[in-house]
């Protein structure tokens, strides 16, 4: 018995190391070609196969010119600003939002609650078709504040996170700082948002890698070429590199790059923000 | 005099309850109804209307969604959803072995979850260029099949042939966002209390019994939900087929083909109708696998439903037999 048990928790252990290295690999395999393809210079790109080395790891002309031509240094300018406003904002009117709606009882609670439960049903590509109209019409188009206020527009999920981390946040705590005087502006940004640290760290996350990686709305209402985001400045390799995979491939990994680091750095915090986040329903 | 009761009045609780209500649920709300609603009204009212953005407008009634179901190229696109449905179940599956995979003691565990994630964090339009690369005639995907002896001549055109690019498409889609799932579950399965999975394997449970017993019902919700997500998103596939191939060659998602209208053609009128065909279809999915879902379980808040109360009764009795006849070993 003892025998057998250690022999099927022996093929247990086998079946658990292949499957999972097999998928490492597999999720790995696509970028790491595209890191050896952005050290080969043109002629290394058109005679090697794609998965040899490349001669040295210390040609970066590719990074120079896709640097360059992709005008990526105000790429992350714009996406810079733009995750700096829109992540403070957005977690101020969600936390404030969350605030309100868990506290207080007043007409209008509940279908404002359930205004945004509905909305997260409705998929966003859906209704761009009109919002374009709309941000036309207010003459928000090519401007980077017009596209800062679309990406708050359009969050819902931070607002979830928040409305659930209220819950568990006694109410004697408000109770008793409004005992000793506090207002309820006080009793929010005194005693209340400095508690919210964990909800603040899921939504930055949640919210901030969608920032990032955005570009649908970049796209759309951004068009002039100073405007670009870190993503759509990207996007500006389909046309005259084609086939020039050593260009392109560069240009993805300065991309990634920023939010590799992020993600070492904050492995922890990622994690936990993708499961908390999950759980609205 | 006048000053100190004015203060005295904006000090009032009531008055500073409703100061405070205003002030904090202003802001989210002009953006809610600027960004859902009000595009949400006018998409109803545009999709009666043959229009441009700009430009005169007339009055069709219902010709938009008669075309909608008319036109092959509109109504058909919703059947290549079901690839990526296809590909929802092989994710779900994959994210579920994986997540069990590393629940049980893993060497170097970090190592394994980081890199199935990472892909995820990935932005679209790399994604889109890596796989350009990556399917590319004879560049990765290629080499590695013939690495591993497929003759050149066999191996497919990736993203062009009919028969199969929609197939690569939705497997890109699986690349991306089955680490992200692993997380998620793997998130759920450890909010169980870790202990339970030591005293059922001293009880004699194995591997299989312990993920039918007890990983399985701790995340069920969540497994739920997400298939819930999963159809909604699969019906609204709209990231692999836009960046990677424009929607050509026969893989436009419904949303790549109303994305298209929209902004290309500008038939502002169709593409609303299209976008409140597929808004239905989603609620009218979502509530109904809700409904579905509260069937089989019971009761959707509880995570035991009556099935699972019997199973787990019978688990029971396993155990004490198994219990039994160890001590008759012994």
């Amino acid at each position: 018995m003892r025998e057998k048990k250690r022999v099927s928790s022996y093929v247990f252990s086998v079946i658990k190391y292949v499957s999972l290295i097999l998928a490492s690999v597999v999720s790995l395999v696509p970028v790491c070609v595209c890191i050896l393809t952005a050290f080969k210079t043109n002629e290394e790109y058109a005679s090697t196969s794609v998965l040899d080395m490349p001669a040295t790891f210390a040609y970066f002309e590719n990074f120079k010119i896709a640097f360059e031509k992709a005008n990526m240094m105000r790429g992350f300018a714009n996406t810079a600003i733009v995750l700096v406003v829109v992540l403070t904002v957005s977690v101020f009117t969600g936390s404030m939002l969350a605030y309100v709606i868990n506290r207080f009882r007043f007409p209008g609670r509940g279908m404002i609650e359930n205004l945004f439960l509905f909305a997260s049903l409705l998929p966003g590509i859906a209704m761009q078709v009109t919002i374009y109209q709309i941000m036309y019409s207010l003459g928000l188009i090519n401007h980077l504040y017009g596209y800062m206020i679309v990406l708050m527009g359009t969050d819902i999920i931070s607002i979830y996170i928040f409305l659930q981390f209220f819950e568990n946040l006694p109410v004697s705590l408000d109770e008793s700082a409004i005992m000793d005087g506090c207002t309820y502006f006080g009793v929010f940004f005194k005693i209340l948002f400095p508690l919210l640290k964990p909800a603040i760290m899921t939504s930055l996350v949640l919210k901030g890698v969608s920032v990032y990686n955005e570009y649908y709305s970049s796209n759309l209402y951004l068009q002039l070429p100073e405007l670009k985001t870190i993503s759509t400045a990207l996007y500006t390799f389909t046309g005259p590199y084609g086939n020039q995979y050593n260009y392109i491939c560069s240009g993805v990994i300065i991309t990634i790059i920023p939010i590799l680091v992020f993600f070492l750095v904050f492995q922890k915090q990622v994690y936990s923000g993708m499961a908390n986040g999950a759980v609205k329903g | 005099m006048e000053k100190q009761s004015f203060k005295q009045w904006f000090c009032s609780r009531k008055v500073q309850r409703r100061l405070v209500i205003f002030t904090f649920l202003f802001i989210p709300l002009v953006l809610l109804l600027m960004f859902t609603y009000i595009p949400f009204g006018k998409m109803i009212q545009f999709s009666f209307y043959d229009m441009k953005y700009l430009g005169a407008r007339t009055f069709v009634g219902m010709k938009n969604y008669a075309e909608v179901f008319e036109r092959k190229e509109i109504f058909g696109s919703l059947f290549n959803s079901l690839y990526y449905m296809g590909g929802g179940v092989v994710q779900l599956a994959l994210a579920l072995f994986f997540a069990t995979m590393m629940v049980f003691k893993v060497k170097g565990e970090s190592v394994f979850k980081a890199s199935l994630f990472f892909p995820y964090l990935i932005c679209g339009i790399a994604v889109g260029f890596i796989f350009k690369f990556f399917y590319a005639r004879g560049a990765v995907l290629d080499t590695i099949l013939q690495m591993f002896g497929m003759n050149a001549d066999n191996i497919p055109l990736w993203l062009q042939d009919q028969s199969i690019n929609n197939v690569s498409l939705a497997a890109t889609s699986v690349w991306r966002y089955t680490g992200q799932n692993v997380i998620l579950f793997l998130g759920a399965m450890m909010s169980v209390d870790t202990d339970l999975y030591e005293a059922a394997s001293l009880d004699g449970a194995n591997r299989w019994q312990q993920f039918r017993y007890i990983i399985l019902p701790s995340i069920k919700s969540i497994i739920v939900l997400n298939i819930i997500l999963c159809v909604s998103g699969c019906l609204s596939a709209f990231e692999p087929p836009y960046v990677i191939t424009n929607g050509t060659m026969g893989t436009g998602t419904y949303f790549v083909i109303m994305n298209r209208i929209a902004h290309e053609n500008q038939k502002v009128g169709l593409a609303s109708a299209m976008a409140i065909v597929l808004l239905i279809l989603i609620i009218l999915c979502t509530i109904g696998q809700k409904l579905f879902f509260k069937y089989v379980f019971d009761d959707g808040s509880s995570d035991e439903s009556k099935a699972a109360v019997r199973k787990r009764k019978k688990a029971e009795k396993a155990r004490k037999a198994m219990q039994a006849k160890g001590g008759a070993v012994s």
